[in-house]
């Protein structure tokens, strides 16, 4: 299961009953909901109220899940993919100058699959090598490490060295 | 009472620490491998650089000590190396000569020598073993006899025995610590926050590593062990260029305190499978079965049924290495009917 956490944004109407029937098909596809918070404070004009639920979800059933909600008149406004699942910490060993990490940090950011979600740098001296930790954060295990090749391709090349998890 | 042993009779080419380590061993423990095993073993030969000192009954023990308190032979004779292994009549060649990864030799001369001449070898030289795996095994199997080298790997940990034991399973991946020196030096830096020069120079002083400790730190020594394993276990025919080699030098302690920080340490990490040969410095998760500290090596045996299996024992010294050596003797003893 490549799980994904969504958050769906839907409007329900203001009568019982309307969210246990929204919420079914997300436990059907084998869903499982985080939270679920009402905006009783803005309703629309047209008197429906904003829900947002949270949950965990295979990502190959995100589709299907939509169409079934749509097909029971739910009105979805918006399919939130909080994608970045799974996340892995290097360590880099250079001269890393404010350019070279920049250059390393978007190279991960630009793929659209992985991000740099947390750096810590340790600076001894000027001309000294400096350390840095980097936590990447990809969609799925794959994504993963293909964003761990591209780091090390970038890495070798500015003659940096990167030491990975076993 | 006096008890009397199936005699075996061995020589020892290259009697410097591990070679002398082996002999000590044998006056020691003579008794109790007579006792244990009916095993009598004799050294009808010993070698060095400087010469050969050769008695066919055997050497009588006390000279074969004085030639391991001064750490050197004297010789009794105009013979070769060479010319010992092939002519003086005996079972079992300890093959302890220096190491030489770029020709293999003397240890590779010695072993061909010995195995064309059908005497059993066991060696500590990693050499011969990790440039001419193949073409040594098909002369040993020719002449039906055996060639082993646990010595050469691990350290004191059987590993090798290990994976000839797991039979039934396939072994898919070994991954591993196998440089004592690294592992001292990377613990030292973690722990003491110290610069890798200021741990190397301490690990010098101990004796723990060489004065010239690139092998060492270049990743060398383990990319040779894997290479060793990548033959003998997965029949890989790899060489050296094969293995993706880093060392430890560059590494900082703050880049330790880092890994720290984040629930790792780091270890000079060798892995050998079919997709991959490589010695890189890893992070490793604290309280992994690969954190082991100081001298010790590790190794995990990833298998298909018996899942992983992980050893750990003290990295290569010469005492290690001799204990290696004498179990590898003990198992040719045991399994052969010797002449
Ligand atoms: N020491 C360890 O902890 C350890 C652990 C595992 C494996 N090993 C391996 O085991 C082997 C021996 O190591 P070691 O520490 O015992 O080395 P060592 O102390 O340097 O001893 C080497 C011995 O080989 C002799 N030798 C050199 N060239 C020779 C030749 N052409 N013919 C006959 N003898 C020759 C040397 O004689 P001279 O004294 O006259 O030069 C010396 O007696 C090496 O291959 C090493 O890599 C060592």
């Amino acid at each position: 299961m490549r799980a994904m956490k969504i958050s769906l944004d839907i409007e329900l109407k203001d009568i019982p009953g309307q969210l246990v029937h929204a919420l079914k098909p997300i436990s059907e596809l084998g869903g499982n909901i985080i939270s679920v918070l009402h905006h009783h404070n803005r309703k629309t004009p047209l008197g429906n109220i904003p829900v947002q639920v949270v949950f965990e979800i295979d990502e190959r059933n995100v589709e299907t899940l939509v169409q079934r909600l749509k097909r029971r008149g739910v009105s979805v406004l918006r399919v939130g993919r909080e994608r970045l699942r799974s996340s892995k910490i290097v360590i880099l060993i250079g001269h890393i100058v404010h350019s070279d990490i920049r250059d390393l940090i978007d190279s991960i950011d630009s793929t659209g699959f992985a991000e740099v979600v947390k750096l810590s740098l340790e600076m001894p001296a000027i001309d000294m090598k400096s350390s840095a930790s980097l936590t990447i954060s990809a969609v799925n295990e794959d994504k993963l490490n293909e964003a761990m090749e591209i780091l090390g391709d970038v890495a070798r090349k500015k003659g940096i060295m990167m030491i990975s998890p076993i | 009472m006096r008890q009397s042993g199936k005699v075996v009779r061995i020589t020892i080419i290259g009697f410097g620490n591990v070679g002398g380590c082996v002999a000590e061993v044998l006056m020691r423990r003579r008794e109790a491998f007579i006792r244990e095993y009916g095993i009598d073993f004799r050294v009808v030969g010993v070698a060095d650089a400087k010469g050969v000192f050769v008695s066919e009954d055997g050497i009588k023990w006390d000279i074969l000590r004085s030639f391991r308190e001064r750490h050197s032979i004297s010789r009794n004779t105009d013979m070769s190396a060479l010319e010992l292994i092939e002519d003086v009549e005996h079972d079992i060649v300890v093959e302890a000569t220096p190491t030489n990864l770029k020709s293999g030799e003397p240890g590779l001369s010695h072993i061909i020598a010995a195995l064309r001449a059908s005497r059993h070898v066991v060696t500590s030289n990693k050499g011969p073993v990790a440039l001419k795996y193949d073409e040594l095994m098909n002369i040993a199997d020719a002449k039906g006899v055996q060639l082993r080298f646990e010595a050469t790997v691990g350290g004191a940990m059987p590993l090798i025995s290990l994976i000839q034991n797991l039979e039934g399973n396939e072994v898919t991946a070994i991954k591993g610590v196998l440089n004592g020196t690294c592992n001292y030096i990377l613990t030292r830096m973690y722990e003491e926050k110290i610069p890798f020069e200021h741990a190397l120079r301490e690990a010098q002083a101990l004796g723990i590593a060489e004065s010239d400790p690139s092998q060492d730190i270049s990743g060398e020594d383990t990319a040779v062990k894997l290479v060793i394993l990548a033959n003998a276990v997965f029949h890989m025919k790899a060489s050296l260029d094969d293995v993706s080699v880093q060392g430890i030098s560059e590494i900082t302690p703050e880049a330790l305190k880092l890994a720290d920080d984040a629930g790792y340490t780091i270890k000079l990490v060798g892995e050998v499978s079919r997709e991959r040969l490589e010695v890189a410095p890893r992070l490793v998760l604290k309280g992994d079965p690969l954190d082991v500290r100081g001298t010790l090596n590790v190794a995990t045996v990833k298998t298909d049924i018996a899942g992983d299996i992980t050893i750990v024992g003290k990295g290569a010294g010469p005492k290690e290495a001799a204990s290696a050596v004498l179990s590898d003797m003990l198992k040719i003893c045991t399994t052969e009917k010797l002449r």
